[in-house]
């Protein structure tokens, strides 16, 4: 049986944003486990709609590069994970914002404004 | 049964010279704080430290200084540990596990640098994205604490110049010299919203602590530093998986600290909140119940915390001016204690009693408060 890792990177690799279900406490569960926190219970698959919302964010400077965004994104289904926003500058993305993700070519996990 | 601090020392602090190791950092601060209790290397039976250099601090330290403890404990939980480390010690003390314990913490991180001073520990799930921790993490903090309740930067702002004034009152700080809060606003960015001197120092150093029971303290050289109370509060390691970004558990670490010394924030006479960023101390402020959530960015404002403020914090110039060895926490501690002694020279606090020292650690993920008093102090809390 393959990793939760390798599992979950799968899930990016053909374009699915996976996250783990946790029936006890009928919660959403992210990074993968193999059991849930707190309950201890069993975890199963599902796949995001890649919606949500910026939780927070931030522009990280090195010297010598552009800044990169840093972001916290609370997905629609209740689960929180880090990723960065593509495309926009310091003074464009908000708290708050709505954002979609997408997939880089090694799979993984980017967001875009959504425009919808 | 009451634990006290009979010795404190710091050693290794700013840049050190080549070829100097954590070890040696801890074993000068360690003589000096046996020098400073009367007490020596052959009453040492419990042995705490950590670094981040060391995989087996103890047992690397034991060997240097040619002991063999009966207890050992290298609890590593970042910046905070050492304030764990004094209520461990407490507990092992109170059951008999050791009777006089050494505290030690020293770090080359500024000489070798900070990824070599450091474990390589890449999440996963954040790696990909180039966060710079911890100072990434922070920012993140600081970001909502902003949106949430409209703080400024013009009040994190005043947590780093508050640092600088008092700072600026002890010989011994790394950072010294006049600063401003448009300084700090027009230093080179670092990570959204906070700048160079919105982060604290990087710099070398140590420090040590003897412990004992506050029986066998009242017999030694140096009037005896009481802990009156201590809690601990862990939530999580990174950023990602903090809950609330604006609450930290400082609330639990706090309330444990209070309710054990039975005292309230308003009986604490000068404070060491763990500055390691400048939303640190704005959050603690909240958390610990100096006032309420949200309104740590207005209550910090107007030099509140700089000498001759309403609220005596961080006066050896924090992480932020003083010296920023990778984990503080050993440092504030002194500071508490040369407080409590009266042996802060210009930057003393007039009859300081109590002293709350919280340390922090990782991204806002280990709290742990503890509240230290003088001899009077201590007298009210047990008998009172």
């Amino acid at each position: 049986m393959p990793s939760v890792a390798q599992e979950y990177r799968d899930g990016c690799r053909t374009g699915q944003l996976l996250y783990q279900w946790d029936e006890v406490s009928q919660k959403a569960v992210f990074y993968p486990r193999v059991i849930a926190p707190a309950t201890g219970g069993a975890l199963t698959w599902r796949i995001s709609t890649g919606v949500g919302t910026v939780y927070s964010t931030t522009f990280v400077h090195r010297r010598g590069e552009d800044p990169r965004n840093l972001s916290l994104i609370d997905l629609d289904e209740g689960f929180r994970m880090m990723s960065r926003v593509e495309g926009v500058g310091p003074n464009d993305l908000a708290i708050g914002d709505r954002v979609r993700v997408h997939f880089a070519d090694d799979g993984t996990p980017l967001f875009t404004k959504d425009t919808v | 049964m009451a634990l006290a601090i009979v010795g404190a020392a710091e050693a290794g602090l700013g840049a050190v010279e080549v070829g100097t190791t954590p070890l040696d950092i801890m074993a000068e601060a360690t003589a000096a704080a046996l020098e400073e209790s009367g007490l020596s290397l052959s009453d040492v039976d419990g042995l705490f430290a950590t670094t981040s250099q060391l995989a087996m601090p103890t047992l690397s330290l034991g060997e240097y200084l040619g002991i063999s403890p009966r207890f050992a404990d290298s609890s590593q939980v970042g910046g905070s540990s050492f304030m764990a480390h004094l209520l461990h010690a407490q507990a092992a003390i109170a059951v008999g596990l050791c009777d006089v314990a050494v505290i030690a913490y020293g770090s080359t991180q500024r000489l070798v640098g900070f990824a070599k001073a450091s474990i390589l520990e890449e999440d996963p799930y954040e790696a990909p994205y180039g966060p710079i921790p911890p100072a990434s993490g922070y920012a993140l903090a600081t970001a909502r604490h902003m949106h949430e309740f409209g703080t400024t930067r013009e009040q994190l702002a005043e947590v780093a110049v508050a640092a600088r004034k008092w700072a600026n009152l002890h010989p011994q700080a790394f950072k010294q010299g006049p600063l401003t809060i448009e300084d700090v606003l027009t230093s080179p960015m670092v990570a959204d919203p906070l700048t160079v001197r919105d982060c604290c120092l990087v710099t070398d150093g140590g420090g040590a602590l003897v412990v004992t029971s506050l029986e066998r303290a009242r017999t030694l050289r140096k009037a005896p530093v009481v802990l009156l109370g201590a809690g601990e509060g862990y939530a999580h390691r990174n950023i990602s998986s903090m809950e609330d970004l604006v609450t930290t558990p400082a609330v639990q670490s706090g309330r444990r600290a209070f309710e054990q010394a039975r005292l309230a924030p308003t009986d604490v006479d000068v404070l060491g909140l763990y500055d390691a960023f400048t939303i640190n101390p704005i959050l603690f402020l909240e958390d610990l119940g100096f006032c309420a959530k949200g309104e740590g960015g207005p209550f910090v404002a107007d030099g509140c915390l700089a000498p001759g403020g309403n609220l005596a914090v961080n006066t050896n110039g924090g992480g932020l001016s003083y010296n920023h060895p990778g984990m503080y926490g050993l440092q504030m501690i002194v500071e508490a204690v040369r407080q409590l002694r009266g042996e802060a020279g210009a930057r003393q606090v007039a009859n300081a009693q109590v002293a709350l020292v919280h340390g922090n650690g990782g991204v806002l993920s280990s709290q742990c408060t503890a509240i230290l008093g003088t001899l009077d102090a201590a007298t009210e809390t047990f008998n009172g």
